[in-house]
């Protein structure tokens, strides 16, 4: 008796796994992820105008040239119509200060596409966050063009120190009120922790990411900072360290990227402990003033490590094979 | 035996080139190869501790007790690597403090002890000659281009001489370690990318040639 006949006598298809398929695929998944940016770019066009419309439209056009051109140098099927080179040119160009260069912008698009990604051989198999790991060799070439802020809302582009900054070397705190709405210095993207919420409530909402990780990052942040604050009061808030700085931007949009994170539930959860931990001790303890960026590419080092020790073990079986 | 000889020593050039197929001698390679001179005197000094060493070592090859053979290679090193330390410090002593505890440790660079083990202590000293010379010649010219990139994107040209458009904004990167492994990777990619492509093309050459010779 074949399947087939089978099935037409009972009513049921026969077929080998898997059976359950998601309507979920990766042009969706990245379409979601560029919407969820959308809040985020409306805040960072109202606070820092021309600077951040021209930044965003040179990133996002220089990665989806850079990804044909990379795709049609390695004769594989161009993938520019998946929009995941518009969410990795969205994702730097919203990491960059206002004032930046458009010539470093592109080259740190190409640098995230070539480097980031293509080099290792294209989506999915990429170990750093591309748009970090650009935002990391701008930061390493043009030192003097990555620690130049302006204050938001001035056409005229007055220099000014981040709220970080000011709170590490002179000690004040800017209002929690302008943190949290985003009327600070910063980088295009980081400075409304409200605006990266829509889009992160958005981007969690629909599963397009995993809220585990900027769940435990950013409890691991409140926990440790308090910890530090009921210690220290002369140390900035659990408060302000969670609305301050790249640390929103960069829990919901870089450490929840699937493809540098840990697959697993616990993975992910240690994942963004090492997130927390590493970062509150750059912020307080580092020469630099800001430590998410290098938190997270440290923590997707680790990735493959924690996804091993992280094996789900099978119904009944006493231990993993290691 | 001149066909032998030139086998031996091209090899070190390309198809076994010490920095870009052996990966050997990685630290002198990332850490001073900031600019062309570094990597021009780096090279040199260690191609001539390479083919002095190597040729003594392969004249003396049937005199060392094998159990303390690596002892042996590793004095005869030192001796030239102090020669050629000395010999920088006295005639170039601005280039041997830039090139600071690089070449003394030439004494530690595998290449030389690799060439010594593999092959002077196993050949006659002519071909140690070769192949030890066409190593150190694979060696300096990787240096070069090596240093010769990262020279151009960190100060806009090399030697002095502006190649780049005044509006380049010099990539500092280029001049820290970051920029050395970046370049190294790079040029290992383009490297295996010719190697592969040359690769096919004997073989589609063999093919035609087998199939003319099946016609035929």
């Amino acid at each position: 008796m074949t399947d087939t006949t089978d099935s037409k006598h009972t009513g049921f298809s026969l077929g080998s796994s898997p059976h359950i398929f998601s309507h979920t695929d990766m042009k969706e998944t990245m379409r979601g992820t560029a919407i969820a940016f959308l809040p985020v770019i409306g805040a960072s066009i109202y606070f820092f105008r021309l600077h951040a419309a021209v930044l965003i439209t040179t990133c996002i056009i220089t990665c989806i040239f850079t990804e044909a051109l990379c795709q049609l140098a390695r004769r594989r099927p161009v993938t520019v119509d998946d929009w995941s080179a518009v969410v990795t040119g969205c994702s730097l160009a919203l990491i960059l200060p206002p004032t930046l260069p458009l010539s470093a912008a592109i080259i740190g698009s190409v640098f995230a596409i070539v480097v980031g990604k293509q080099i290792f051989g294209g989506l999915g198999h990429n170990i750093f966050n591309p748009s970090l790991l650009a935002r990391a060799f701008l930061m390493a070439n043009y030192p003097r063009w990555l620690t130049t802020w302006v204050e938001p809302l001035k056409p005229d582009a007055v220099s000014s120190a981040t709220p970080l900054a000011l709170a590490k070397f002179q000690h004040e705190f800017a209002a929690l009120k302008d943190l949290f709405f985003g009327n600070v210095s910063g980088s295009l993207g980081e400075t409304s922790a409200f605006c990266v919420l829509l889009g992160g409530i958005y981007l969690f909402y629909k599963k397009y990411g995993d809220w585990r990780i900027p769940g435990s990052i950013l409890s691991t942040v409140f926990v440790y900072s308090g910890i530090l604050w009921v210690i220290n009061p002369a140390c900035p808030s659990p408060i302000f360290h969670l609305l301050a700085g790249g640390l929103m931007y960069g829990a919901v949009f870089q450490a929840s990227d699937p493809v540098t994170s840990p697959v697993s539930a616990k993975g992910k959860i240690i994942f963004g402990i090492g997130i927390g931990l590493i970062l509150v001790t750059i912020r307080i303890w580092g020469g630099l003033t800001e430590g998410v960026m290098y938190a997270i590419l440290f923590m997707n080092a680790l990735t493959p490590l924690i996804d091993r020790i992280t094996i789900p073990r099978r119904f009944g079986a006493r231990q993993s094979p290691t | 035996m001149i066909k032998q000889l030139y086998q031996d020593w091209i090899k070190g050039i390309w198809r076994n080139n010490p920095v870009f197929v052996q990966l050997l001698g990685m630290c002198p390679t990332l850490a001073v190869t900031t600019s062309l001179i570094n990597g021009i005197a780096m090279g040199c000094a260690t191609c001539f501790v390479l083919v002095a060493s190597s040729l003594m070592v392969s004249v003396i090859r049937r005199l060392i007790p094998g159990e303390v053979r690596i002892a042996g290679f590793t004095i005869i090193i030192a001796t030239f690597v102090t020669v050629a330390e000395l010999f920088l410090a006295a005639n170039f002593p601005l280039l041997s403090k830039t090139l600071g505890p690089y070449v003394p440790l030439i004494i530690v660079n595998c290449i030389i002890l690799g060439r010594a083990e593999a092959f002077a202590s196993k050949h006659s000293p002519i071909r140690a000659l070769a192949d030890s010379f066409g190593m150190g010649v694979g060696f300096t010219l990787s240096l070069v281009l090596l240093g010769s990139i990262r020279e151009l994107f960190a100060t806009g040209g090399i030697i002095g001489t502006r190649i780049l458009p005044a509006s380049f904004e010099n990539w500092v990167v280029m001049i820290m370690p970051a920029g050395a492994f970046l370049t190294l990777g790079f040029l290992i990619g383009l490297f295996n990318m010719i190697e592969s492509k040359l690769k096919s093309h004997k073989v589609t050459m063999s093919q035609g040639h087998m199939t003319q010779v099946k016609n035929s």
